[in-house]
């Protein structure tokens, strides 16, 4: 193998899993250090920069961050980012101070359609530097989906208010009530640009016989929870069946619980596993009383004189063909029917553009979705952005936040006169850790406590009270234990070749046998010459140029627990602990070309 | 020395042994010897030969003079049984214990300091007693505790840290050994894991006096230009006459050696080594040729390395006194006083 070149940006980002994994690139190890030195608002800060709703994501969030956790490579869980990312929203003091101040205004104008996640993070880009952003949402707050479909007792309003005022608070224009029903008439205002962040806000429909003769007691999932968020519905029949396995299923269900149903079941086609479902969210809908019933496909609804009685189910089975594709064949058992007084139908939710005309600039695909670029979110009309559901349909607040940076970045640099295809390269600094022979500015005593359990409210309050948040997040002391729990993946293990001597003291320290030094070979052989396995092909090898005996340095960087003591344990300092931390561009950054501080 | 205890967490992917143990069962408490010491690469190769030798630590007993060497039985087999005695007497301990206790396996750690200078009489006597143990030198050519002196066997003609060249003439413990009497005599490097893990394991399964002289460098006092105990003047002037693989239990050599080039030892407990020849016309069970070997190239300024020599019919101090099988310390009041009965019987026997 060639030696790593890691001056590359990517090298030690994807050693970093979770701020790799994490579609913003939040810099989890360095805003979890600084919860652990009770630094709440500076790790708030970080996020804010990064993901733009902390509260919010660290209570929400899908954490595509947690399964990439080398925690859970090492023992049972990840660390618990996402909610650790709530404990610095929760004990930071007032940042007011530290927004972006609304600058001079640049005397351009930016129209932006929906106040979700993603319109609201270019807007925050934008406003600070001089751009005028007016943001057009049907709803009267900012907030989007966020507000709407996410029940209360999982998120607050006092959350979405406060962190949604942030972002209005530097200088952006809320038009809250204004559903945008045609694109041309915006067009025909002439702003310099127009981001489309209007989600994907039609659930989809279940037709089947019964659907219209019992209308009144089916409700479109994502629909009867911004009713049930706007006040407008308070309560349910006894028993409820709701229909789907996604996370939108789990609201329903567990906001059914709470307006009066007493037997509520979640039943779905596919097997419990392969829901679509986060695992923790499918937990705490079981922890109510809700059963999940699998694989039973929804035949017709039953009813009588016009109101609904139950819902007949085909019994089904998974079959996989060699591909490992997989299909559902009816079981041959009977029907199965559950009696049920509602219906909440939570299994998809899809786009809907009716108010962007066919002959405005923009291409559609057969399937009715935006031609966009995915790295510009730009479309084929060169001033109109898309991002978040609206974009690729639905996916989740951190994908929007990714986008809506990415879509900013190429606002500014299409009104700046800038090609937008080329991308700045992120900053990226890299700094040595040592303070002393054995002393190192991060904390590397790996701790081996399993992952602490979120505090939650006593079930029988919290299920009388839809309001009632259900989980109360860490304390500090719970915090500081969880923040314990990092590896700190971004304090990189950094090898310096020349002054190697090839003692093996850190081949012999290391517990995870990481290090190995041997004659170099091809990636796939080497692979199966390591000191312990390398378990997944996904994980680099650091391999270095070749040493005095000919041999080179391979260090499957999998498991490396970032303990140090490979540096600690080499007497000529060839081995250095040094943390990287990479800042995302976004617009406006300062500093657009490759910056590489030494140690 | 290292501030933090090494993570309890291993490889997910890491194998056990026959016990179920893995390889970081037979460490111990961290090292605090200086960082890059040789003497660590040589506890990890004695972790690594009682993990593949599938040992149980409990009959292990690990028993140490003083100075550096001596420190590790605390970072290997901290399950194991350890003695840390008066400087240079490990070899009257580790005596006393094995005549005590024939059942456990005795694993004498010693430096050049030791067993060169203060307990070089110690060291000969243990050896032509044939006392069962493998006895480890972890050899450095200086005295690292009190700041790098020369030991006895810094060879001669090399240079101190400061420049000074040493003037005495250099004790190769190899060829005492060899005189002596031991019955499996090797010596090996620090930084060639390959070659002494297996040479440890060898040396554990031998029955009889085994000794291995490991060159272990002393990153701090003796690692420049101008020693001949540094990595690289190791490296460079290694001779090594074989490698070779222990093999335990009745399988089939499996392992595929070009024809003519592997010698297989059978030892009295039926293990066997195999020994990949290198240097063709070597004969490891020729004890005289080994001592001539060793000086012609100790004379070229090389460092003859691998299994000089073994017999792997040996017998042990125990046979030469011919104690009984059972334990000395486990025989009870009935053994040891068998009753007048068995006294009358004797005493007719000598009238």
């Amino acid at each position: 193998m060639k030696p790593t070149d890691i001056s590359a940006p990517d090298y030690f980002h994807k050693v970093v899993d979770c701020q790799w994994a994490c579609p913003a690139h939040t810099p989890v190890p360095e805003y979890i250090r600084l919860i652990a030195q009770g630094r709440y608002s500076d790790a708030y800060m970080i996020n804010w920069k990064s993901n733009v709703f902390p509260g919010i994501l660290g209570r929400t969030c899908d954490r595509p961050c947690e399964p990439a956790c080398r925690r859970g490579r090492v023992e049972e869980t990840p660390v618990a980012i996402c909610r650790l990312k709530r404990v610095a929203a929760d004990f930071k003091d007032d940042i007011k101070q530290r927004l972006p101040h609304p600058g001079p205004k640049n005397g351009k104008r930016i129209a932006l359609v929906g106040g979700g996640p993603a319109s609201l993070t270019v807007a925050r880009d934008l406003a600070p530097l001089g751009y005028h952003c007016t943001v057009f949402d049907a709803d009267p707050q900012a907030g989007g989906m966020m507000r709407t479909q996410i029940p209360k007792f999982r998120l607050p309003d006092s959350v979405i208010d406060e962190e949604t005022g942030y972002i209005l608070s530097v200088g952006v224009e809320f038009k809250g009530g204004h559903r945008i029903e045609s694109l041309k008439k915006l067009m025909a205002q002439n702003y310099d640009a127009i981001f489309v962040g209007s989600g994907a806000p039609r659930g989809r429909e279940l037709d089947i016989p019964g659907r219209k003769e019992a209308a009144s007691n089916i409700h479109i999932g994502i629909d009867w929870l911004s009713s049930v968020s706007f006040g407008h519905i308070d309560k349910i029949g006894k028993r409820v069946i709701v229909l789907g396995g996604g996370n939108t299923a789990m609201d329903c269900c567990r906001t059914a619980r709470r307006l009066g149903g007493h037997d509520v079941k979640v039943i779905v086609r596919s097997g419990f596993e392969e829901m679509k479902a986060s695992p923790w969210e499918k937990e705490d809908a079981i922890s109510e009383d809700i059963p999940i019933l699998n694989y039973l496909v929804p035949v017709s609804f039953n009813h009588d004189k016009g109101k609904l009685t139950g819902v007949t189910f085909q019994k089904v089975r998974a079959e996989y063909d060699a591909k490992g594709r997989r299909s559902l064949v009816p079981s041959g058992e009977p029907d199965q029917t559950f009696a049920c007084d509602d219906v909440l139908v939570a299994v998809g939710q899809e786009n809907a553009f009716p108010w962007i005309e066919r002959d405005c600039g923009i291409e559609f695909d057969k399937w009715g979705m935006p031609k966009v670029d995915p790295k510009t979110m730009a479309s084929t009309n060169p001033k109109v952005f898309f991002g978040g559901d609206a974009a690729f349909g639905p996916k989740n607040i951190i994908w929007a936040v990714a986008h809506g940076h990415d879509a900013a970045l190429s606002i500014h640099r299409l009104l700046s006169g800038e090609d937008i295809k080329e991308r700045p390269l992120p900053e990226v600094h890299v700094t040595s850790q040592k303070m002393g022979i054995h002393e190192w500015s991060y904390d590397n005593d790996v701790s081996t406590e399993k992952r602490f359990k979120v505090p939650h409210r006593d079930k029988v309050v919290a299920l009388k009270d839809i309001r009632a948040e259900v989980e109360l997040g860490y304390d500090v002391k719970l915090a500081l234990g969880e923040a314990h729990r990092c590896l700190n993946c971004d304090v990189q293990t950094v090898f310096s070749t020349p002054l190697c001597i090839e003692c093996d003291a850190c081949v012999d320290i290391c517990p995870m046998d990481c290090i190995t030094f041997t004659k170099n070979g091809e990636e796939a052989d080497l692979r199966q010459r390591l000191k312990a396995p390398a378990l997944h092909p996904s994980q680099d090898l650091y391999v270095s140029p070749d040493l005095k005996t000919g041999r080179v340095m391979v260090k499957d960087e999998d498991v490396c627990l970032h303990c140090g003591l490979c540096a600690e344990r080499c007497p000529t300092g060839a081995w250095d602990m040094q943390k990287y931390y990479i800042e995302m561009t976004h617009a406006g950054s300062s500093c657009p070309t490759k910056s590489r501080s030494a140690a | 020395m290292t501030y933090i205890a090494k993570p309890k967490f291993h490889h997910p992917g890491l194998p056990k042994n026959d016990l179920g143990y893995t390889r970081r069962d037979y460490e111990g408490k961290i090292s605090t010897l200086c960082a890059g010491c040789g003497h660590d690469s040589i506890t990890a190769a004695i972790i690594e030969a009682c993990y593949e030798l599938s040992i149980e630590p409990h009959r292990v007993a690990k028993i140490s003079g003083i100075g550096c060497s001596s420190k590790t039985p605390d970072y290997f087999l901290g399950n194991s049984h350890g003695f840390n005695s008066v400087h240079g007497r490990m070899p009257s301990v580790l005596t006393g214990a094995n005549l005590a206790n024939r059942d456990l396996i005795y694993l004498g750690v010693s430096g050049d300091g030791d067993s060169a200078s203060i307990g070089f009489g110690q060291f000969a006597h243990s050896i032509r007693r044939g006392v069962n143990m493998t006895y480890i030198v972890e050899n450095n050519g200086v005295y690292g505790l009190t700041k790098g002196q020369f030991s006895a066997t810094a060879d001669r003609g090399s240079k101190s840290k400061k420049g000074i060249t040493n003037t005495d003439n250099a004790i190769d413990l190899v060829a005492i050994a060899l005189q002596l009497g031991a019955t499996f005599v090797a010596r090996s490097f620090s930084g060639d894991k390959s070659q002494l893990v297996p040479l440890i394991a060898a040396a554990i399964r031998h029955k009889g006096a085994s000794f291995i002289d490991v060159i272990s460098p002393c990153v701090t006092f003796n690692n420049h230009a101008g020693s001949t105990k540094s990595f690289d003047y190791v490296r460079e002037h290694n001779d090594a006459v074989n490698r070779l693989d222990v093999l335990i239990g009745r399988e089939p050599i499996t392992v595929d050696y070009a024809p003519g080039t592997v010698q297989v030892v059978e030892q009295h407990d039926g293990s066997r080594i195999a020994l990949r020849k290198i240097d063709a016309d070597y004969e490891p069970h020729d004890r005289v040729g080994a001592m001539t070997f060793l000086q012609k190239h100790a004379a070229k300024g090389q460092i003859v390395t691998g299994l000089l020599y073994v017999d792997p019919d040996a017998e042990d101090l125990h046979e030469h006194l011919n104690t009984v099988e059972k334990p000395l310390n486990r025989l009870e009041a009935d053994d040891l006083c068998p009753g007048s009965a068995v006294l009358d019987k004797f005493n007719a026997g000598l009238r």
